[in-house]
């Protein structure tokens, strides 16, 4: 009994120390982005996948919107007050996204939620911002549904990005115009919302302007053999591969497709943006393409200004989450200048009125059912790096 | 036919690797009636002990055969001394209870492994505690502060996958007509070869392998003639962590993504490729986790490829329906 009772204290101590040291170390210290601990202060809670399979996107974003809080508190805050910025990692699990959101609405009341990057999370928190009557902006969630939801739009969630069935017309127009391909194969994420939708709307597209899908190919993210789908994708010979995923997967798929000696390009979406992605791919990913939300080598000097900033700060080139992250984080904080307060429903309303705000990654508009109407550009992957190809306007 | 002499080729490179996971499964359950749900996790360790070693030695930019044997003797040796510590902790007290408590500890020594992994690098928990003793107005002691700057910052590793870098070079061959082979593939299978058949001498030719195989028919009789019992199951436990080591040092070559969660689908379809063999039969769990793998292959590549996890389960359940005690397992009557 007693060597029993001693282990039970013991767990219990070790418990509590994880517990800890779990929660602290789950939110990044916002040193840089707050100032004087006032309790006048707007607090924007992000959360991001700041660790797991899609851990740039999570830190991508996160610095984004530091830079624009950075930016907003040097020029005094909103109405005279400074901004604060808590973070949680969801690890990139939907569960954790949730209780993350409940926690930032309900424990550390937040004036706005922003996150997240991928659709099933941000699929996971709506709810949760909704229920406790916080605004929600997702920076690139680009499923529909996290906007609306069975034909009803969420009172408290927007989005500053466009929507898959826009970027999946884009890739379907790019490879139909662009590459002159009319043979395509699909290999999609089959756990995934922004997976299945964005290829069910490629799809669509592409039949729709006369092209023939070859395969529909599914995978699970996370596995780490694709041969078998590759090696059936390869006997139909498509002449692109449409890989709608996240950078992780992609990456991998792009080097055993190499491996089994295919030699077509592969097309994907914003999911495949992240250094990652030229770093695991190497030579087998140069030479795809895929849609994204913006080039951080365009000239055009709104993003050039905001490339140098970042820069500066962070000390590399920004990705499309980061300048998502940014956009998202300015036009809350717009919103809530004119807000009679920032917080609540009269922000919701504020944000809901955005009206051409000029954010990095285009003209930002919310429309009716909450989301942007925005051009999207085209990358290659070319020398170790994102070039621009095109611009599609929706 | 190209086609499914590609999907033969791949179906043989996974098969070796459930086959060498699968016998770690099938040893321990013959000498301890134990299904040891931990192994798969122990795959996991093997992979991420040699992702640290072949860091160390910096593989990734220099790459050369006498670091590669290094990284492989370097994990088996992490995952044998890994084997051995779980079942001297985690089994051998409860080997007089009933077989149920020591299940329940194997999954719970296989989410302590999985999750434990998950958690940030020591490093960041630390400056995490002191964060908050800080936050509490509190110091952290300058001694306990100086312990902080040793602690390891990248172990353990977290939930982002990390790459395994390539121990040598790749080169594709393309024969038969369109089949495409890799020298990974022709390296992979040899040495699984090699492991598999040392272990067929070992278990039929060694006096351990004798001592292991009468323990596993009766280890009370068996401790009566003189086998120190305890150190032949130590033994066995230490044989297939050391498999499922090279295993997974196997895969993450070609397969480079690894991840604190990547031995949990593998350990499962190696538990049902040693179930189908015939779970305590040696040679039935290298014949299931080849049958194993290339029905996978087939499956996931002439069907709906999200059928690829399902179907190993599907044959669970037929194997368990029609010939429970799997291909070359003995039917076992009990004496009432």
């Amino acid at each position: 009994m007693r060597p029993a009772r001693m282990v039970a204290i013991l767990a219990a101590a070790l418990g509590a120390a994880a517990c800890e040291a779990k929660k602290p170390g789950a939110d990044a210290a916002p040193a840089a982005a707050s100032a004087a601990p006032s309790a006048d202060r707007i607090l924007v809670g992000h959360i991001g996948s700041m660790t797991g399979s899609e851990a740039t996107f999570g830190l991508s974003t996160d610095n984004g919107i530091k830079l624009a809080i950075e930016q907003w508190n040097a020029k005094g805050g909103i109405n005279g007050r400074q901004i604060g910025l808590k973070t949680y990692d969801d690890q990139g699990k939907p569960e954790e996204a949730a209780v993350a959101a409940t926690r930032l609405t309900v424990n550390d009341k937040v004036n706005v939620l922003l996150g997240e990057v991928a659709s099933s999370r941000s699929l996971a928190m709506a709810p949760v911002a909704d229920a406790n009557g916080v605004p929600m902006i997702t920076p690139s969630s680009t499923n529909p549904r996290v906007t609306k939801e069975n034909g009803k739009v969420r009172p408290f969630v927007f989005r500053v990005c466009f929507i898959d069935p826009f970027q999946g017309t884009v890739a379907a127009k790019f490879a139909r115009n662009d590459l002159k391909v009319s043979k395509v194969a699909i290999l999609r994420d089959v756990g995934n919302d922004y997976s299945m939708g964005l290829a069910d709307y490629f799809l669509a597209k592409f039949k729709e302007l006369g092209g023939t899908i070859v395969d529909d190919q599914s995978y699970k993210a996370g596995d780490q053999d694709f041969k078998a789908q590759l090696t059936a994708i390869k006997g139909k010979n498509p002449e692109v591969i449409y890989v709608p995923g996240y950078y992780t997967d992609v990456a991998l798929i792009a080097r055993q497709s190499r491996e089994l000696g295919m030699r077509q390009p592969l097309l994907g979406g914003d999911g495949w943006d992240s250094s990652k992605l030229f770093e695991i791919g190497g030579k087998a990913i140069e030479g795809s393409f895929y849609s994204n939300h913006y080039a951080s080598d365009d000239p055009s000097p709104r993003i050039q200004d905001f490339v140098k900033a970042y820069q500066k700060r962070f000390g590399s080139t920004p990705d499309g989450l980061a300048a998502m992250g940014y956009d998202a984080a300015m036009v809350a904080f717009d919103a809530m200048k004119r807000a009679s307060e920032p917080a609540g429903t009269s922000l919701r309303d504020a944000i809901a009125a955005t009206k051409d705000y000029p954010g990095v990654t285009g003209i930002i508009t919310i429309d009716q059912n909450h989301d942007a109407s925005k051009p999207a550009v085209v990358v290659e992957v070319k020398g170790g790096t994102s070039v621009y190809v095109t611009t599609v306007k929706p | 036919m190209t086609e499914f002499l590609q999907h033969v080729v791949n179906g043989l490179s996974l098969g070796t690797i459930y086959a060498l996971i699968a016998l770690g499964y099938t040893m321990v359950y013959g000498v301890l009636k134990l299904i040891n749900f931990a192994h798969g996790d122990v795959y996991m360790v093997g992979a991420f002990a040699g992702y640290y070693i072949a860091t160390a030695l910096d593989v990734e930019r220099s790459p050369s055969l006498p670091k590669a044997v290094a990284v492989f003797v370097g994990a088996m040796a992490v995952c044998g001394a890994l084997g051995w510590a779980i079942e001297r902790f985690a089994y051998r007290p409860l080997r007089n209870r009933p077989r149920l408590t020591s299940l329940i500890t194997a999954i719970g020594v296989s989410f302590l492994l999985e999750f434990g992994f998950q958690l940030p690098s020591l490093r960041a928990q630390g400056e995490a505690f002191r964060g908050v003793l800080e936050g509490w107005g509190l110091r952290l002691p300058a001694p306990v502060a100086g312990v902080l700057a040793v602690l390891p910052d990248n172990f353990p590793p977290g939930p982002t996958p990390r790459f395994f870098p390539e121990p040598f070079e790749r080169v594709d061959w393309t024969v038969l007509g369109g089949v495409h082979v890799s020298n990974y593939d022709v390296v992979s299978l040899a040495v699984a070869v090699v492991f598999m058949v040392a272990l067929q001498l070992i278990v039929y030719r060694t006096k351990f392998g004798t001592a292991m195989r009468a323990v596993s028919y009766d280890s009370r009789v068996a401790g009566l003639m003189g086998i120190p019992v305890s150190r032949i199951i130590s033994g066995t436990f230490v044989l297939g962590s050391v498999l499922a080591a090279v295993a997974a040092l196997l895969v993450a070559g070609s397969r480079p993504r690894i991840d604190p969660i990547m031995g949990l689908m593998p350990g499962l379809k190696a538990f049902v490729a040693a179930v189908f063999g015939g779970i305590g039969s040696v040679p039935g769990a290298m014949v299931g986790g080849l049958v194993l793998g290339f029905s996978e292959e087939m499956v996931a590549g002439y069907t709906v490829s999200s059928f690829r996890d399902g179907i190993a389960f599907a044959m669970l359940i037929l194997v368990l329906l029609l010939r429970p005690e799997g291909l070359f397992g003995r039917v076992s009557a009990e004496k009432v």
